[in-house]
Order: structure tokens, then C-alpha cells, then sequence
């Protein structure tokens, strides 16, 4: 069942559910922060309405910086402005930034531990029709293996908007990322959200597996478990909205509680979140898994739900995963 | 901050230390086993100029808000930054043999973390005019008024990151910032015009919106006066194209590109050492 203490959306299992955008949150949580702390700052390149950062242009233009298409330049001038004592979001497509601009991210910014927080858009296949090239599924390889880059994937709107706000209360570089395409709300206003601590949306009293899943995939997840239930298998999942540092001690709780382990994501299953749940039990609680992600292979154009079923990322792949990893 | 006038006896005191400078560069490349001999050499002057008469900085207080920002974009020039910084008390010059060593603070490429004193984290090349402009950008917004200064090389012209760096300091008319290229003619692979050519570059920066100024970068006097000259322009960001001798001071080091990224042998260093020596002579007894 939904875990009753987090005030999720109870209509999440309806087939008309309420969808908005993760870029969405982030922008409005841009304009907040921007009355808030007069230090925020905000640059793009060439991408101010898709990467949401308009609202913050319009509202603080002193405070906005156009580069141009040019991600380089984007994130080093960042860099400037952080060790400057300014906190810059700088907003562009995953694929470009941290893709493309990855040198001068980890130089200027990782290397510097400049206080930049990076968003990076368009993630995953869920990009959907702009095709392979527009569609970032290494972000969170190349992210979590730069030393003291914080990494989050916001599962919904509110959390996005929420991650938003709390990355400004960590000194130093912040990879966000985020989803182009309405997804469903899963939270609500009133879900804590806590960096540290990993979440159970969906809990039951003796699970066979536990489904870590993370970004917009936490909704497959939560359908794949409710599916499961009805066949008789309980489940655990898991929203991994921090990936990087990783909450390792509720990692292996919960990979104790049902022994089998199933990880969820909208990106490559090599150096992603799997690969990090993997290293964490390794070490600690060698365990069976599944990755469900895109296996070392390039998405293309299509619509998202086209592309999920077709990459074997959907629901009815998540269930397969959990019926198999239970047979290891 | 305005410049002083450069009185004839401090122009003297200056061109010493240059040399001294360069000394330290031979003795630290020396011991390191590994590092560029070239560049250090040529910059020397202007890294001299600029710490003991241009800057506005306190060696005792590297992070004193209202300093002058220098940053080294071509970062494995830095033996002479380290030197120069030594120099100015910002560390013991006992500190200098540990550069490129194990628990040393004075990485191969200086690291900002490492050493009070860095503005920047440099090395991989491209990048220091656009950290400059993010400096240079926070002054505006915080309505301080220190200078910012950039210094690069002429072969990182070739990034394209330099010149999304140009187009913007343009755009935002940036006349907060002066970058300063060392225009030595040499790179790893060979001249810079045959591996790949710069040349128009005074006119690429005009067409990108800057003012250009050009000098004899080993000519201490020619420098101080473009700096002050670039800081009294407004709407423009100004750039100093300064010509210097790679390995200047070094006879068989002079002009020579296999010299960019190798250190001196035992031999080569001792005989480096005595032509500064001589150079040392020949300007204190000038008259």
C-alpha cells in the first residue's frame, strides 16, 4: 500500500491522473529563491523557456545571464560568479550540460567546489520525438563520479520544486535533473522531503523485492507493485530522489527486508542509479538484482510511453524484472 | 585602482626581480624533474609588474574582498606565478622546491583549494577568461570596484571555448576586465602558425567588440602603460596583446617550442643560472 505518512497523491492509481512537469517546479521554485537570496543567479544557453528559467528573467533581469549557445562558457562563467560569493543555476539540456560542458564542470566547478547548481534538462527518453541526440542518458554517470557533486532526480513536480529550494542550502556543486514532458504527480505540497533520508512509497508486510526506482519512473514502479500485489507478490519501492551522497544505510534495510532487489531508471543501467545501489551492496548486502534502463543502447524519436514499451521500461518490464529476480 | 607612474629606480628594482624570478623558475623546474620552461621564462616581466606595482593585493591577506583577481588561464605556466608569488610574501620561496611533489600546495596545474592566493583552478586551457567574466560580472552586480585580470596563452586561442568567452565579454562590455595573451609564438606541436593561425588576431578581437592594445611583454614600462591605458577605457573590455620571448633570459631556451614543456637537465640549469647571473649584472650596473 501507499505509504500513509507522506501525504501522497491517493488518486495515483486513477486512470485520469494529474500530471505537470518537473521543469515546472524548478522554475517556480527559481522565482522564490530569487526574492529570497539576492545571491541567486541564473544563466542559460539559448534555452531560457524550455529550461523554465524565463520567470526568473522576466522577474530579475540584473540577475540573468544569456550566453548564447555555449555551455562551456556557460559553466566556467558560473564558476566565476560562484567563487564570487553568487549561487548560479546555469539551465540547459542534460545532454549538453553536464554532456558537452563535462571538462569545465569538473574543473571550474567539481574541482573548484564552486557553489553552482547545475540543471540539466530533457533527461532520459522521455524527451520523447526530438530523438536520441536530445535525449540525456549518461547525466547521472557522468555526475555522481565527479567528487562532491551533490546529485538529485526530483520524482514529480513538487518534489522538483522542493529539491530546487534545498539545493541552495548545500555549499557547493548541485547536479538537478529534470524531465521535459508532463509526468504524474505522485507527491504532494505537503510530502517532507528530506536529502538525506531515502523514502518507501509503497510498503507491505512482507515483501518479496525491493523496487528502488527514481526520477518519473517512481510512478511505473508504484503501478508495477500495485499489479504485483494483485498477484500476490508484496513489494517494497523506494523513491531514490538523492543519488549522490547515497542514504547507504536504507539502501541495505531495505534490501534486508525482501533480499531481491530491482532498480527503475529513465537512463543508461551502466554508471546509474542501479550501478550505485549495486556498488552499496556489493560492500555491505550482496544481493540479487535486476536493472531495469536502457541497455547499452541509444533511445530514438517516438512518444514516451512508445519508447518505454519498446526499450522494455514500462510497467510490464519492471513486473518481469521482479517475478525474475524472486526465482534467483 | 589607478597604477602609479613607474619611476625610472622602481622600473630597475622591477626588471631585477624579473630576473630573480626566473631563477627560481630554473631552480624549482629543476628539482620538480617535470614542468614548462618556456613560458615561465617569458612571462616573467609582466607576472613582476603586475604583483609588485599593478595589482591591488595583500600577500598576508589573499582573500581580502576588495583585491584585484588575477587569473592564469594557461595554468602550466604557473612555476612563475608560484615564484612571483613567493616573491611577494605570500609563502616561504623554501616552499617552491616542493612543486609537483606528494602533500605539495603547489600542484603541477594550480589548484585554487590548494594555495591562498589562486583566483582559479587552471590547466586544461580555454577556460580562464570565462571564469574572469563570471568575476568580473559579480564586481558589476556587487558594485566593487576591483580590477580583473586575465591572463592566456596565444595557443589557447585555438579552443572554442575562448571565443565564446570573447563574444560575451563584448556583449556585456566587460571594461572591468583586461585580458592579457601571451602572444610567444610557441606551442607543444611547434609555432603556433603552422599548427594552427592565429594571425589576424588583433583584428579578431576588434571584430568581437574589444579594444587592443599591443606590447613588447618583456618590456616592463610598455606594460604598466597599457594596463593603465586599458583601465581608463569604458564600454569595452580591452585586451593586451603581449609579444614575449618564450624562454627569455636563456639563450638556448629563447624562440625554441621543444623547450614549451620540458625542465632543465642538471647541466642546462646551471648554465641557465649563470646567463641570468650575467643579465642580473648587466642591469644593476645600467645606468
Amino acid at each position: 500500500m501507499l505509504n500513509p505518512k507522506l501525504f501522497l497523491n491517493q488518486a495515483i492509481f486513477e486512470t485520469k491522473i494529474d500530471e505537470k512537469a518537473t521543469r515546472d517546479g524548478f522554475g517556480d521554485a527559481l522565482i522564490s529563491l530569487g526574492e529570497k537570496n539576492k545571491d541567486v543567479v541564473v544563466l542559460t544557453a539559448d534555452l531560457s523557456e524550455s529550461t523554465r528559467a524565463e520567470g526568473f528573467a522576466k522577474k530579475f533581469p540584473e540577475r540573468f545571464f544569456e550566453v548564447g549557445v555555449a555551455e562551456q562558457n556557460m559553466a566556467a562563467i558560473a564558476a566565476g560568479l560562484a567563487i564570487s560569493g553568487k549561487i548560479p543555476f546555469i539551465c540547459s539540456y542534460a545532454v549538453f550540460s553536464p554532456g558537452k560542458n563535462l571538462e569545465t564542470i569538473r574543473t571550474t566547478i567539481a574541482y573548484n567546489n564552486a557553489n553552482v547548481k547545475i540543471a540539466g534538462h530533457h533527461s532520459g527518453i522521455a524527451t520523447g520525438a526530438d530523438g536520441a541526440t536530445h535525449q540525456a542518458t549518461e547525466d547521472i554517470a557522468i555526475t555522481r563520479s565527479l567528487p562532491g557533486v551533490t546529485v538529485f532526480v526530483p520524482c514529480d513536480f513538487w518534489e522538483a520544486k522542493k529539491i530546487t529550494l534545498e539545493s541552495v542550502n548545500i555549499k557547493g556543486p548541485v547536479y538537478l535533473r529534470f524531465t521535459r514532458d508532463k509526468t504524474p504527480v505522485i507527491t504532494s505540497e505537503k510530502t517532507p522531503f528530506n536529502q538525506r533520508a531515502i523514502e518507501s512509497f509503497w510498503i507491505s508486510e512482507n515483501p518479496k523485492a525491493t523496487i528502488f526506482a527514481t526520477g518519473y519512473m517512481l510512478y511505473y514502479a508504484l503501478l508495477s507493485a500495485k499489479a504485483l500485489e494483485q498477484k500476490g507478490i508484496d513489494t517494497i519501492v523506494a523513491n531514490l530522489a538523492t543519488i549522490k551522497p547515497a542514504d547507504e544505510k536504507t539502501i541495505v534495510d531495505l534490501a534486508r527486508q525482501s533480499g531481491r532487489v530491482v532498480t527503475v531508471e529513465d537512463h543508461q543501467v551502466m554508471g546509474g542509479m542501479g550501478s550505485m545501489i549495486a556498488e552499496v551492496l556489493a560492500k555491505n548486502l550482496p544481493t540479487p538484482m535486476e536493472f531495469v534502463g536502457l541497455q547499452d543502447t541509444f533511445g530514438e524519436s517516438g512518444k514516451p510511453v512508445e519508447l518505454l514499451r519498446k526499450y522494455k521500461m514500462d510497467e510490464t518490464a519492471i513486473i518481469e524484472a521482479v517475478e525474475k529476480v524472486i526465482t534467483r | 585602482m589607478d597604477t602609479p607612474l613607474l619611476l625610472d629606480d622602481k622600473l630597475k628594482e622591477l626588471e631585477l626581480k624579473a630576473v630573480e624570478a626566473r631563477k627560481l623558475v630554473i631552480e624549482m623546474l629543476l628539482e620538480a624533474g617535470s614542468g614548462h620552461s618556456a613560458g615561465p621564462l617569458g612571462m616573467a616581466d609582466i607576472f613582476v609588474a603586475l604583483y609588485f606595482h599593478i595589482l591591488n593585493h595583500d600577500p598576508k591577506k589573499p582573500d581580502l574582498r576588495d583585491r584585484d583577481r588575477l587569473i592564469l588561464s594557461n595554468g602550466h605556466i604557473c612555476p612563475i606565478r608560484y615564484a612571483v608569488m613567493a616573491m611577494s610574501g605570500y609563502f616561504e620561496k623554501e616552499e617552491l622546491k616542493t612543486l609537483r611533489k606528494i602533500n605539495s600546495r603547489l600542484q603541477g596545474h594550480p589548484h585554487r583549494n590548494s594555495l591562498p592566493g589562486l583566483e582559479t583552478t587552471s590547466g586544461p586551457l580555454g577556460e580562464g577568461l570565462s571564469q574572469g567574466i563570471g568575476i568580473a560580472l559579480s564586481a558589476k552586480l556587487d558594485k566593487k570596484k576591483y580590477h580583473t585580470f586575465v591572463i592566456a596563452s596565444d595557443g589557447e586561442q585555438e579552443e572554442g571555448n575562448t571565443w565564446e568567452a570573447v563574444m560575451f565579454a563584448g556583449k556585456a562590455k566587460l571594461n572591468n576586465l583586461t585580458l592579457i595573451i601571451d602572444r610567444n609564438n610557441i606551442q607543444i606541436d611547434g609555432f603556433t602558425e603552422n599548427v594552427m593561425p592565429l594571425e589576424p588576431l588583433k583584428d579578431k578581437y576588434i571584430a568581437f567588440n574589444w579594444e587592443v592594445l599591443e606590447v613588447n611583454g618583456n618590456n616592463i614600462r610598455e606594460f604598466v602603460d597599457a594596463v593603465s591605458k586599458a583601465k581608463s577605457i569604458f564600454e569595452k573590455p580591452t585586451v593586451i596583446i603581449a609579444h614575449t620571448i618564450p624562454g627569455f633570459g636563456v639563450s638556448f631556451m629563447e624562440k625554441d617550442f621543444t623547450w614549451h614543456g620540458k625542465p632543465p637537465n642538471d647541466s642546462q640549469a646551471k648554465k641557465a643560472l649563470e646567463e641570468l647571473r650575467t643579465l642580473q649584472g648587466r642591469i644593476q650596473n645600467e645606468g
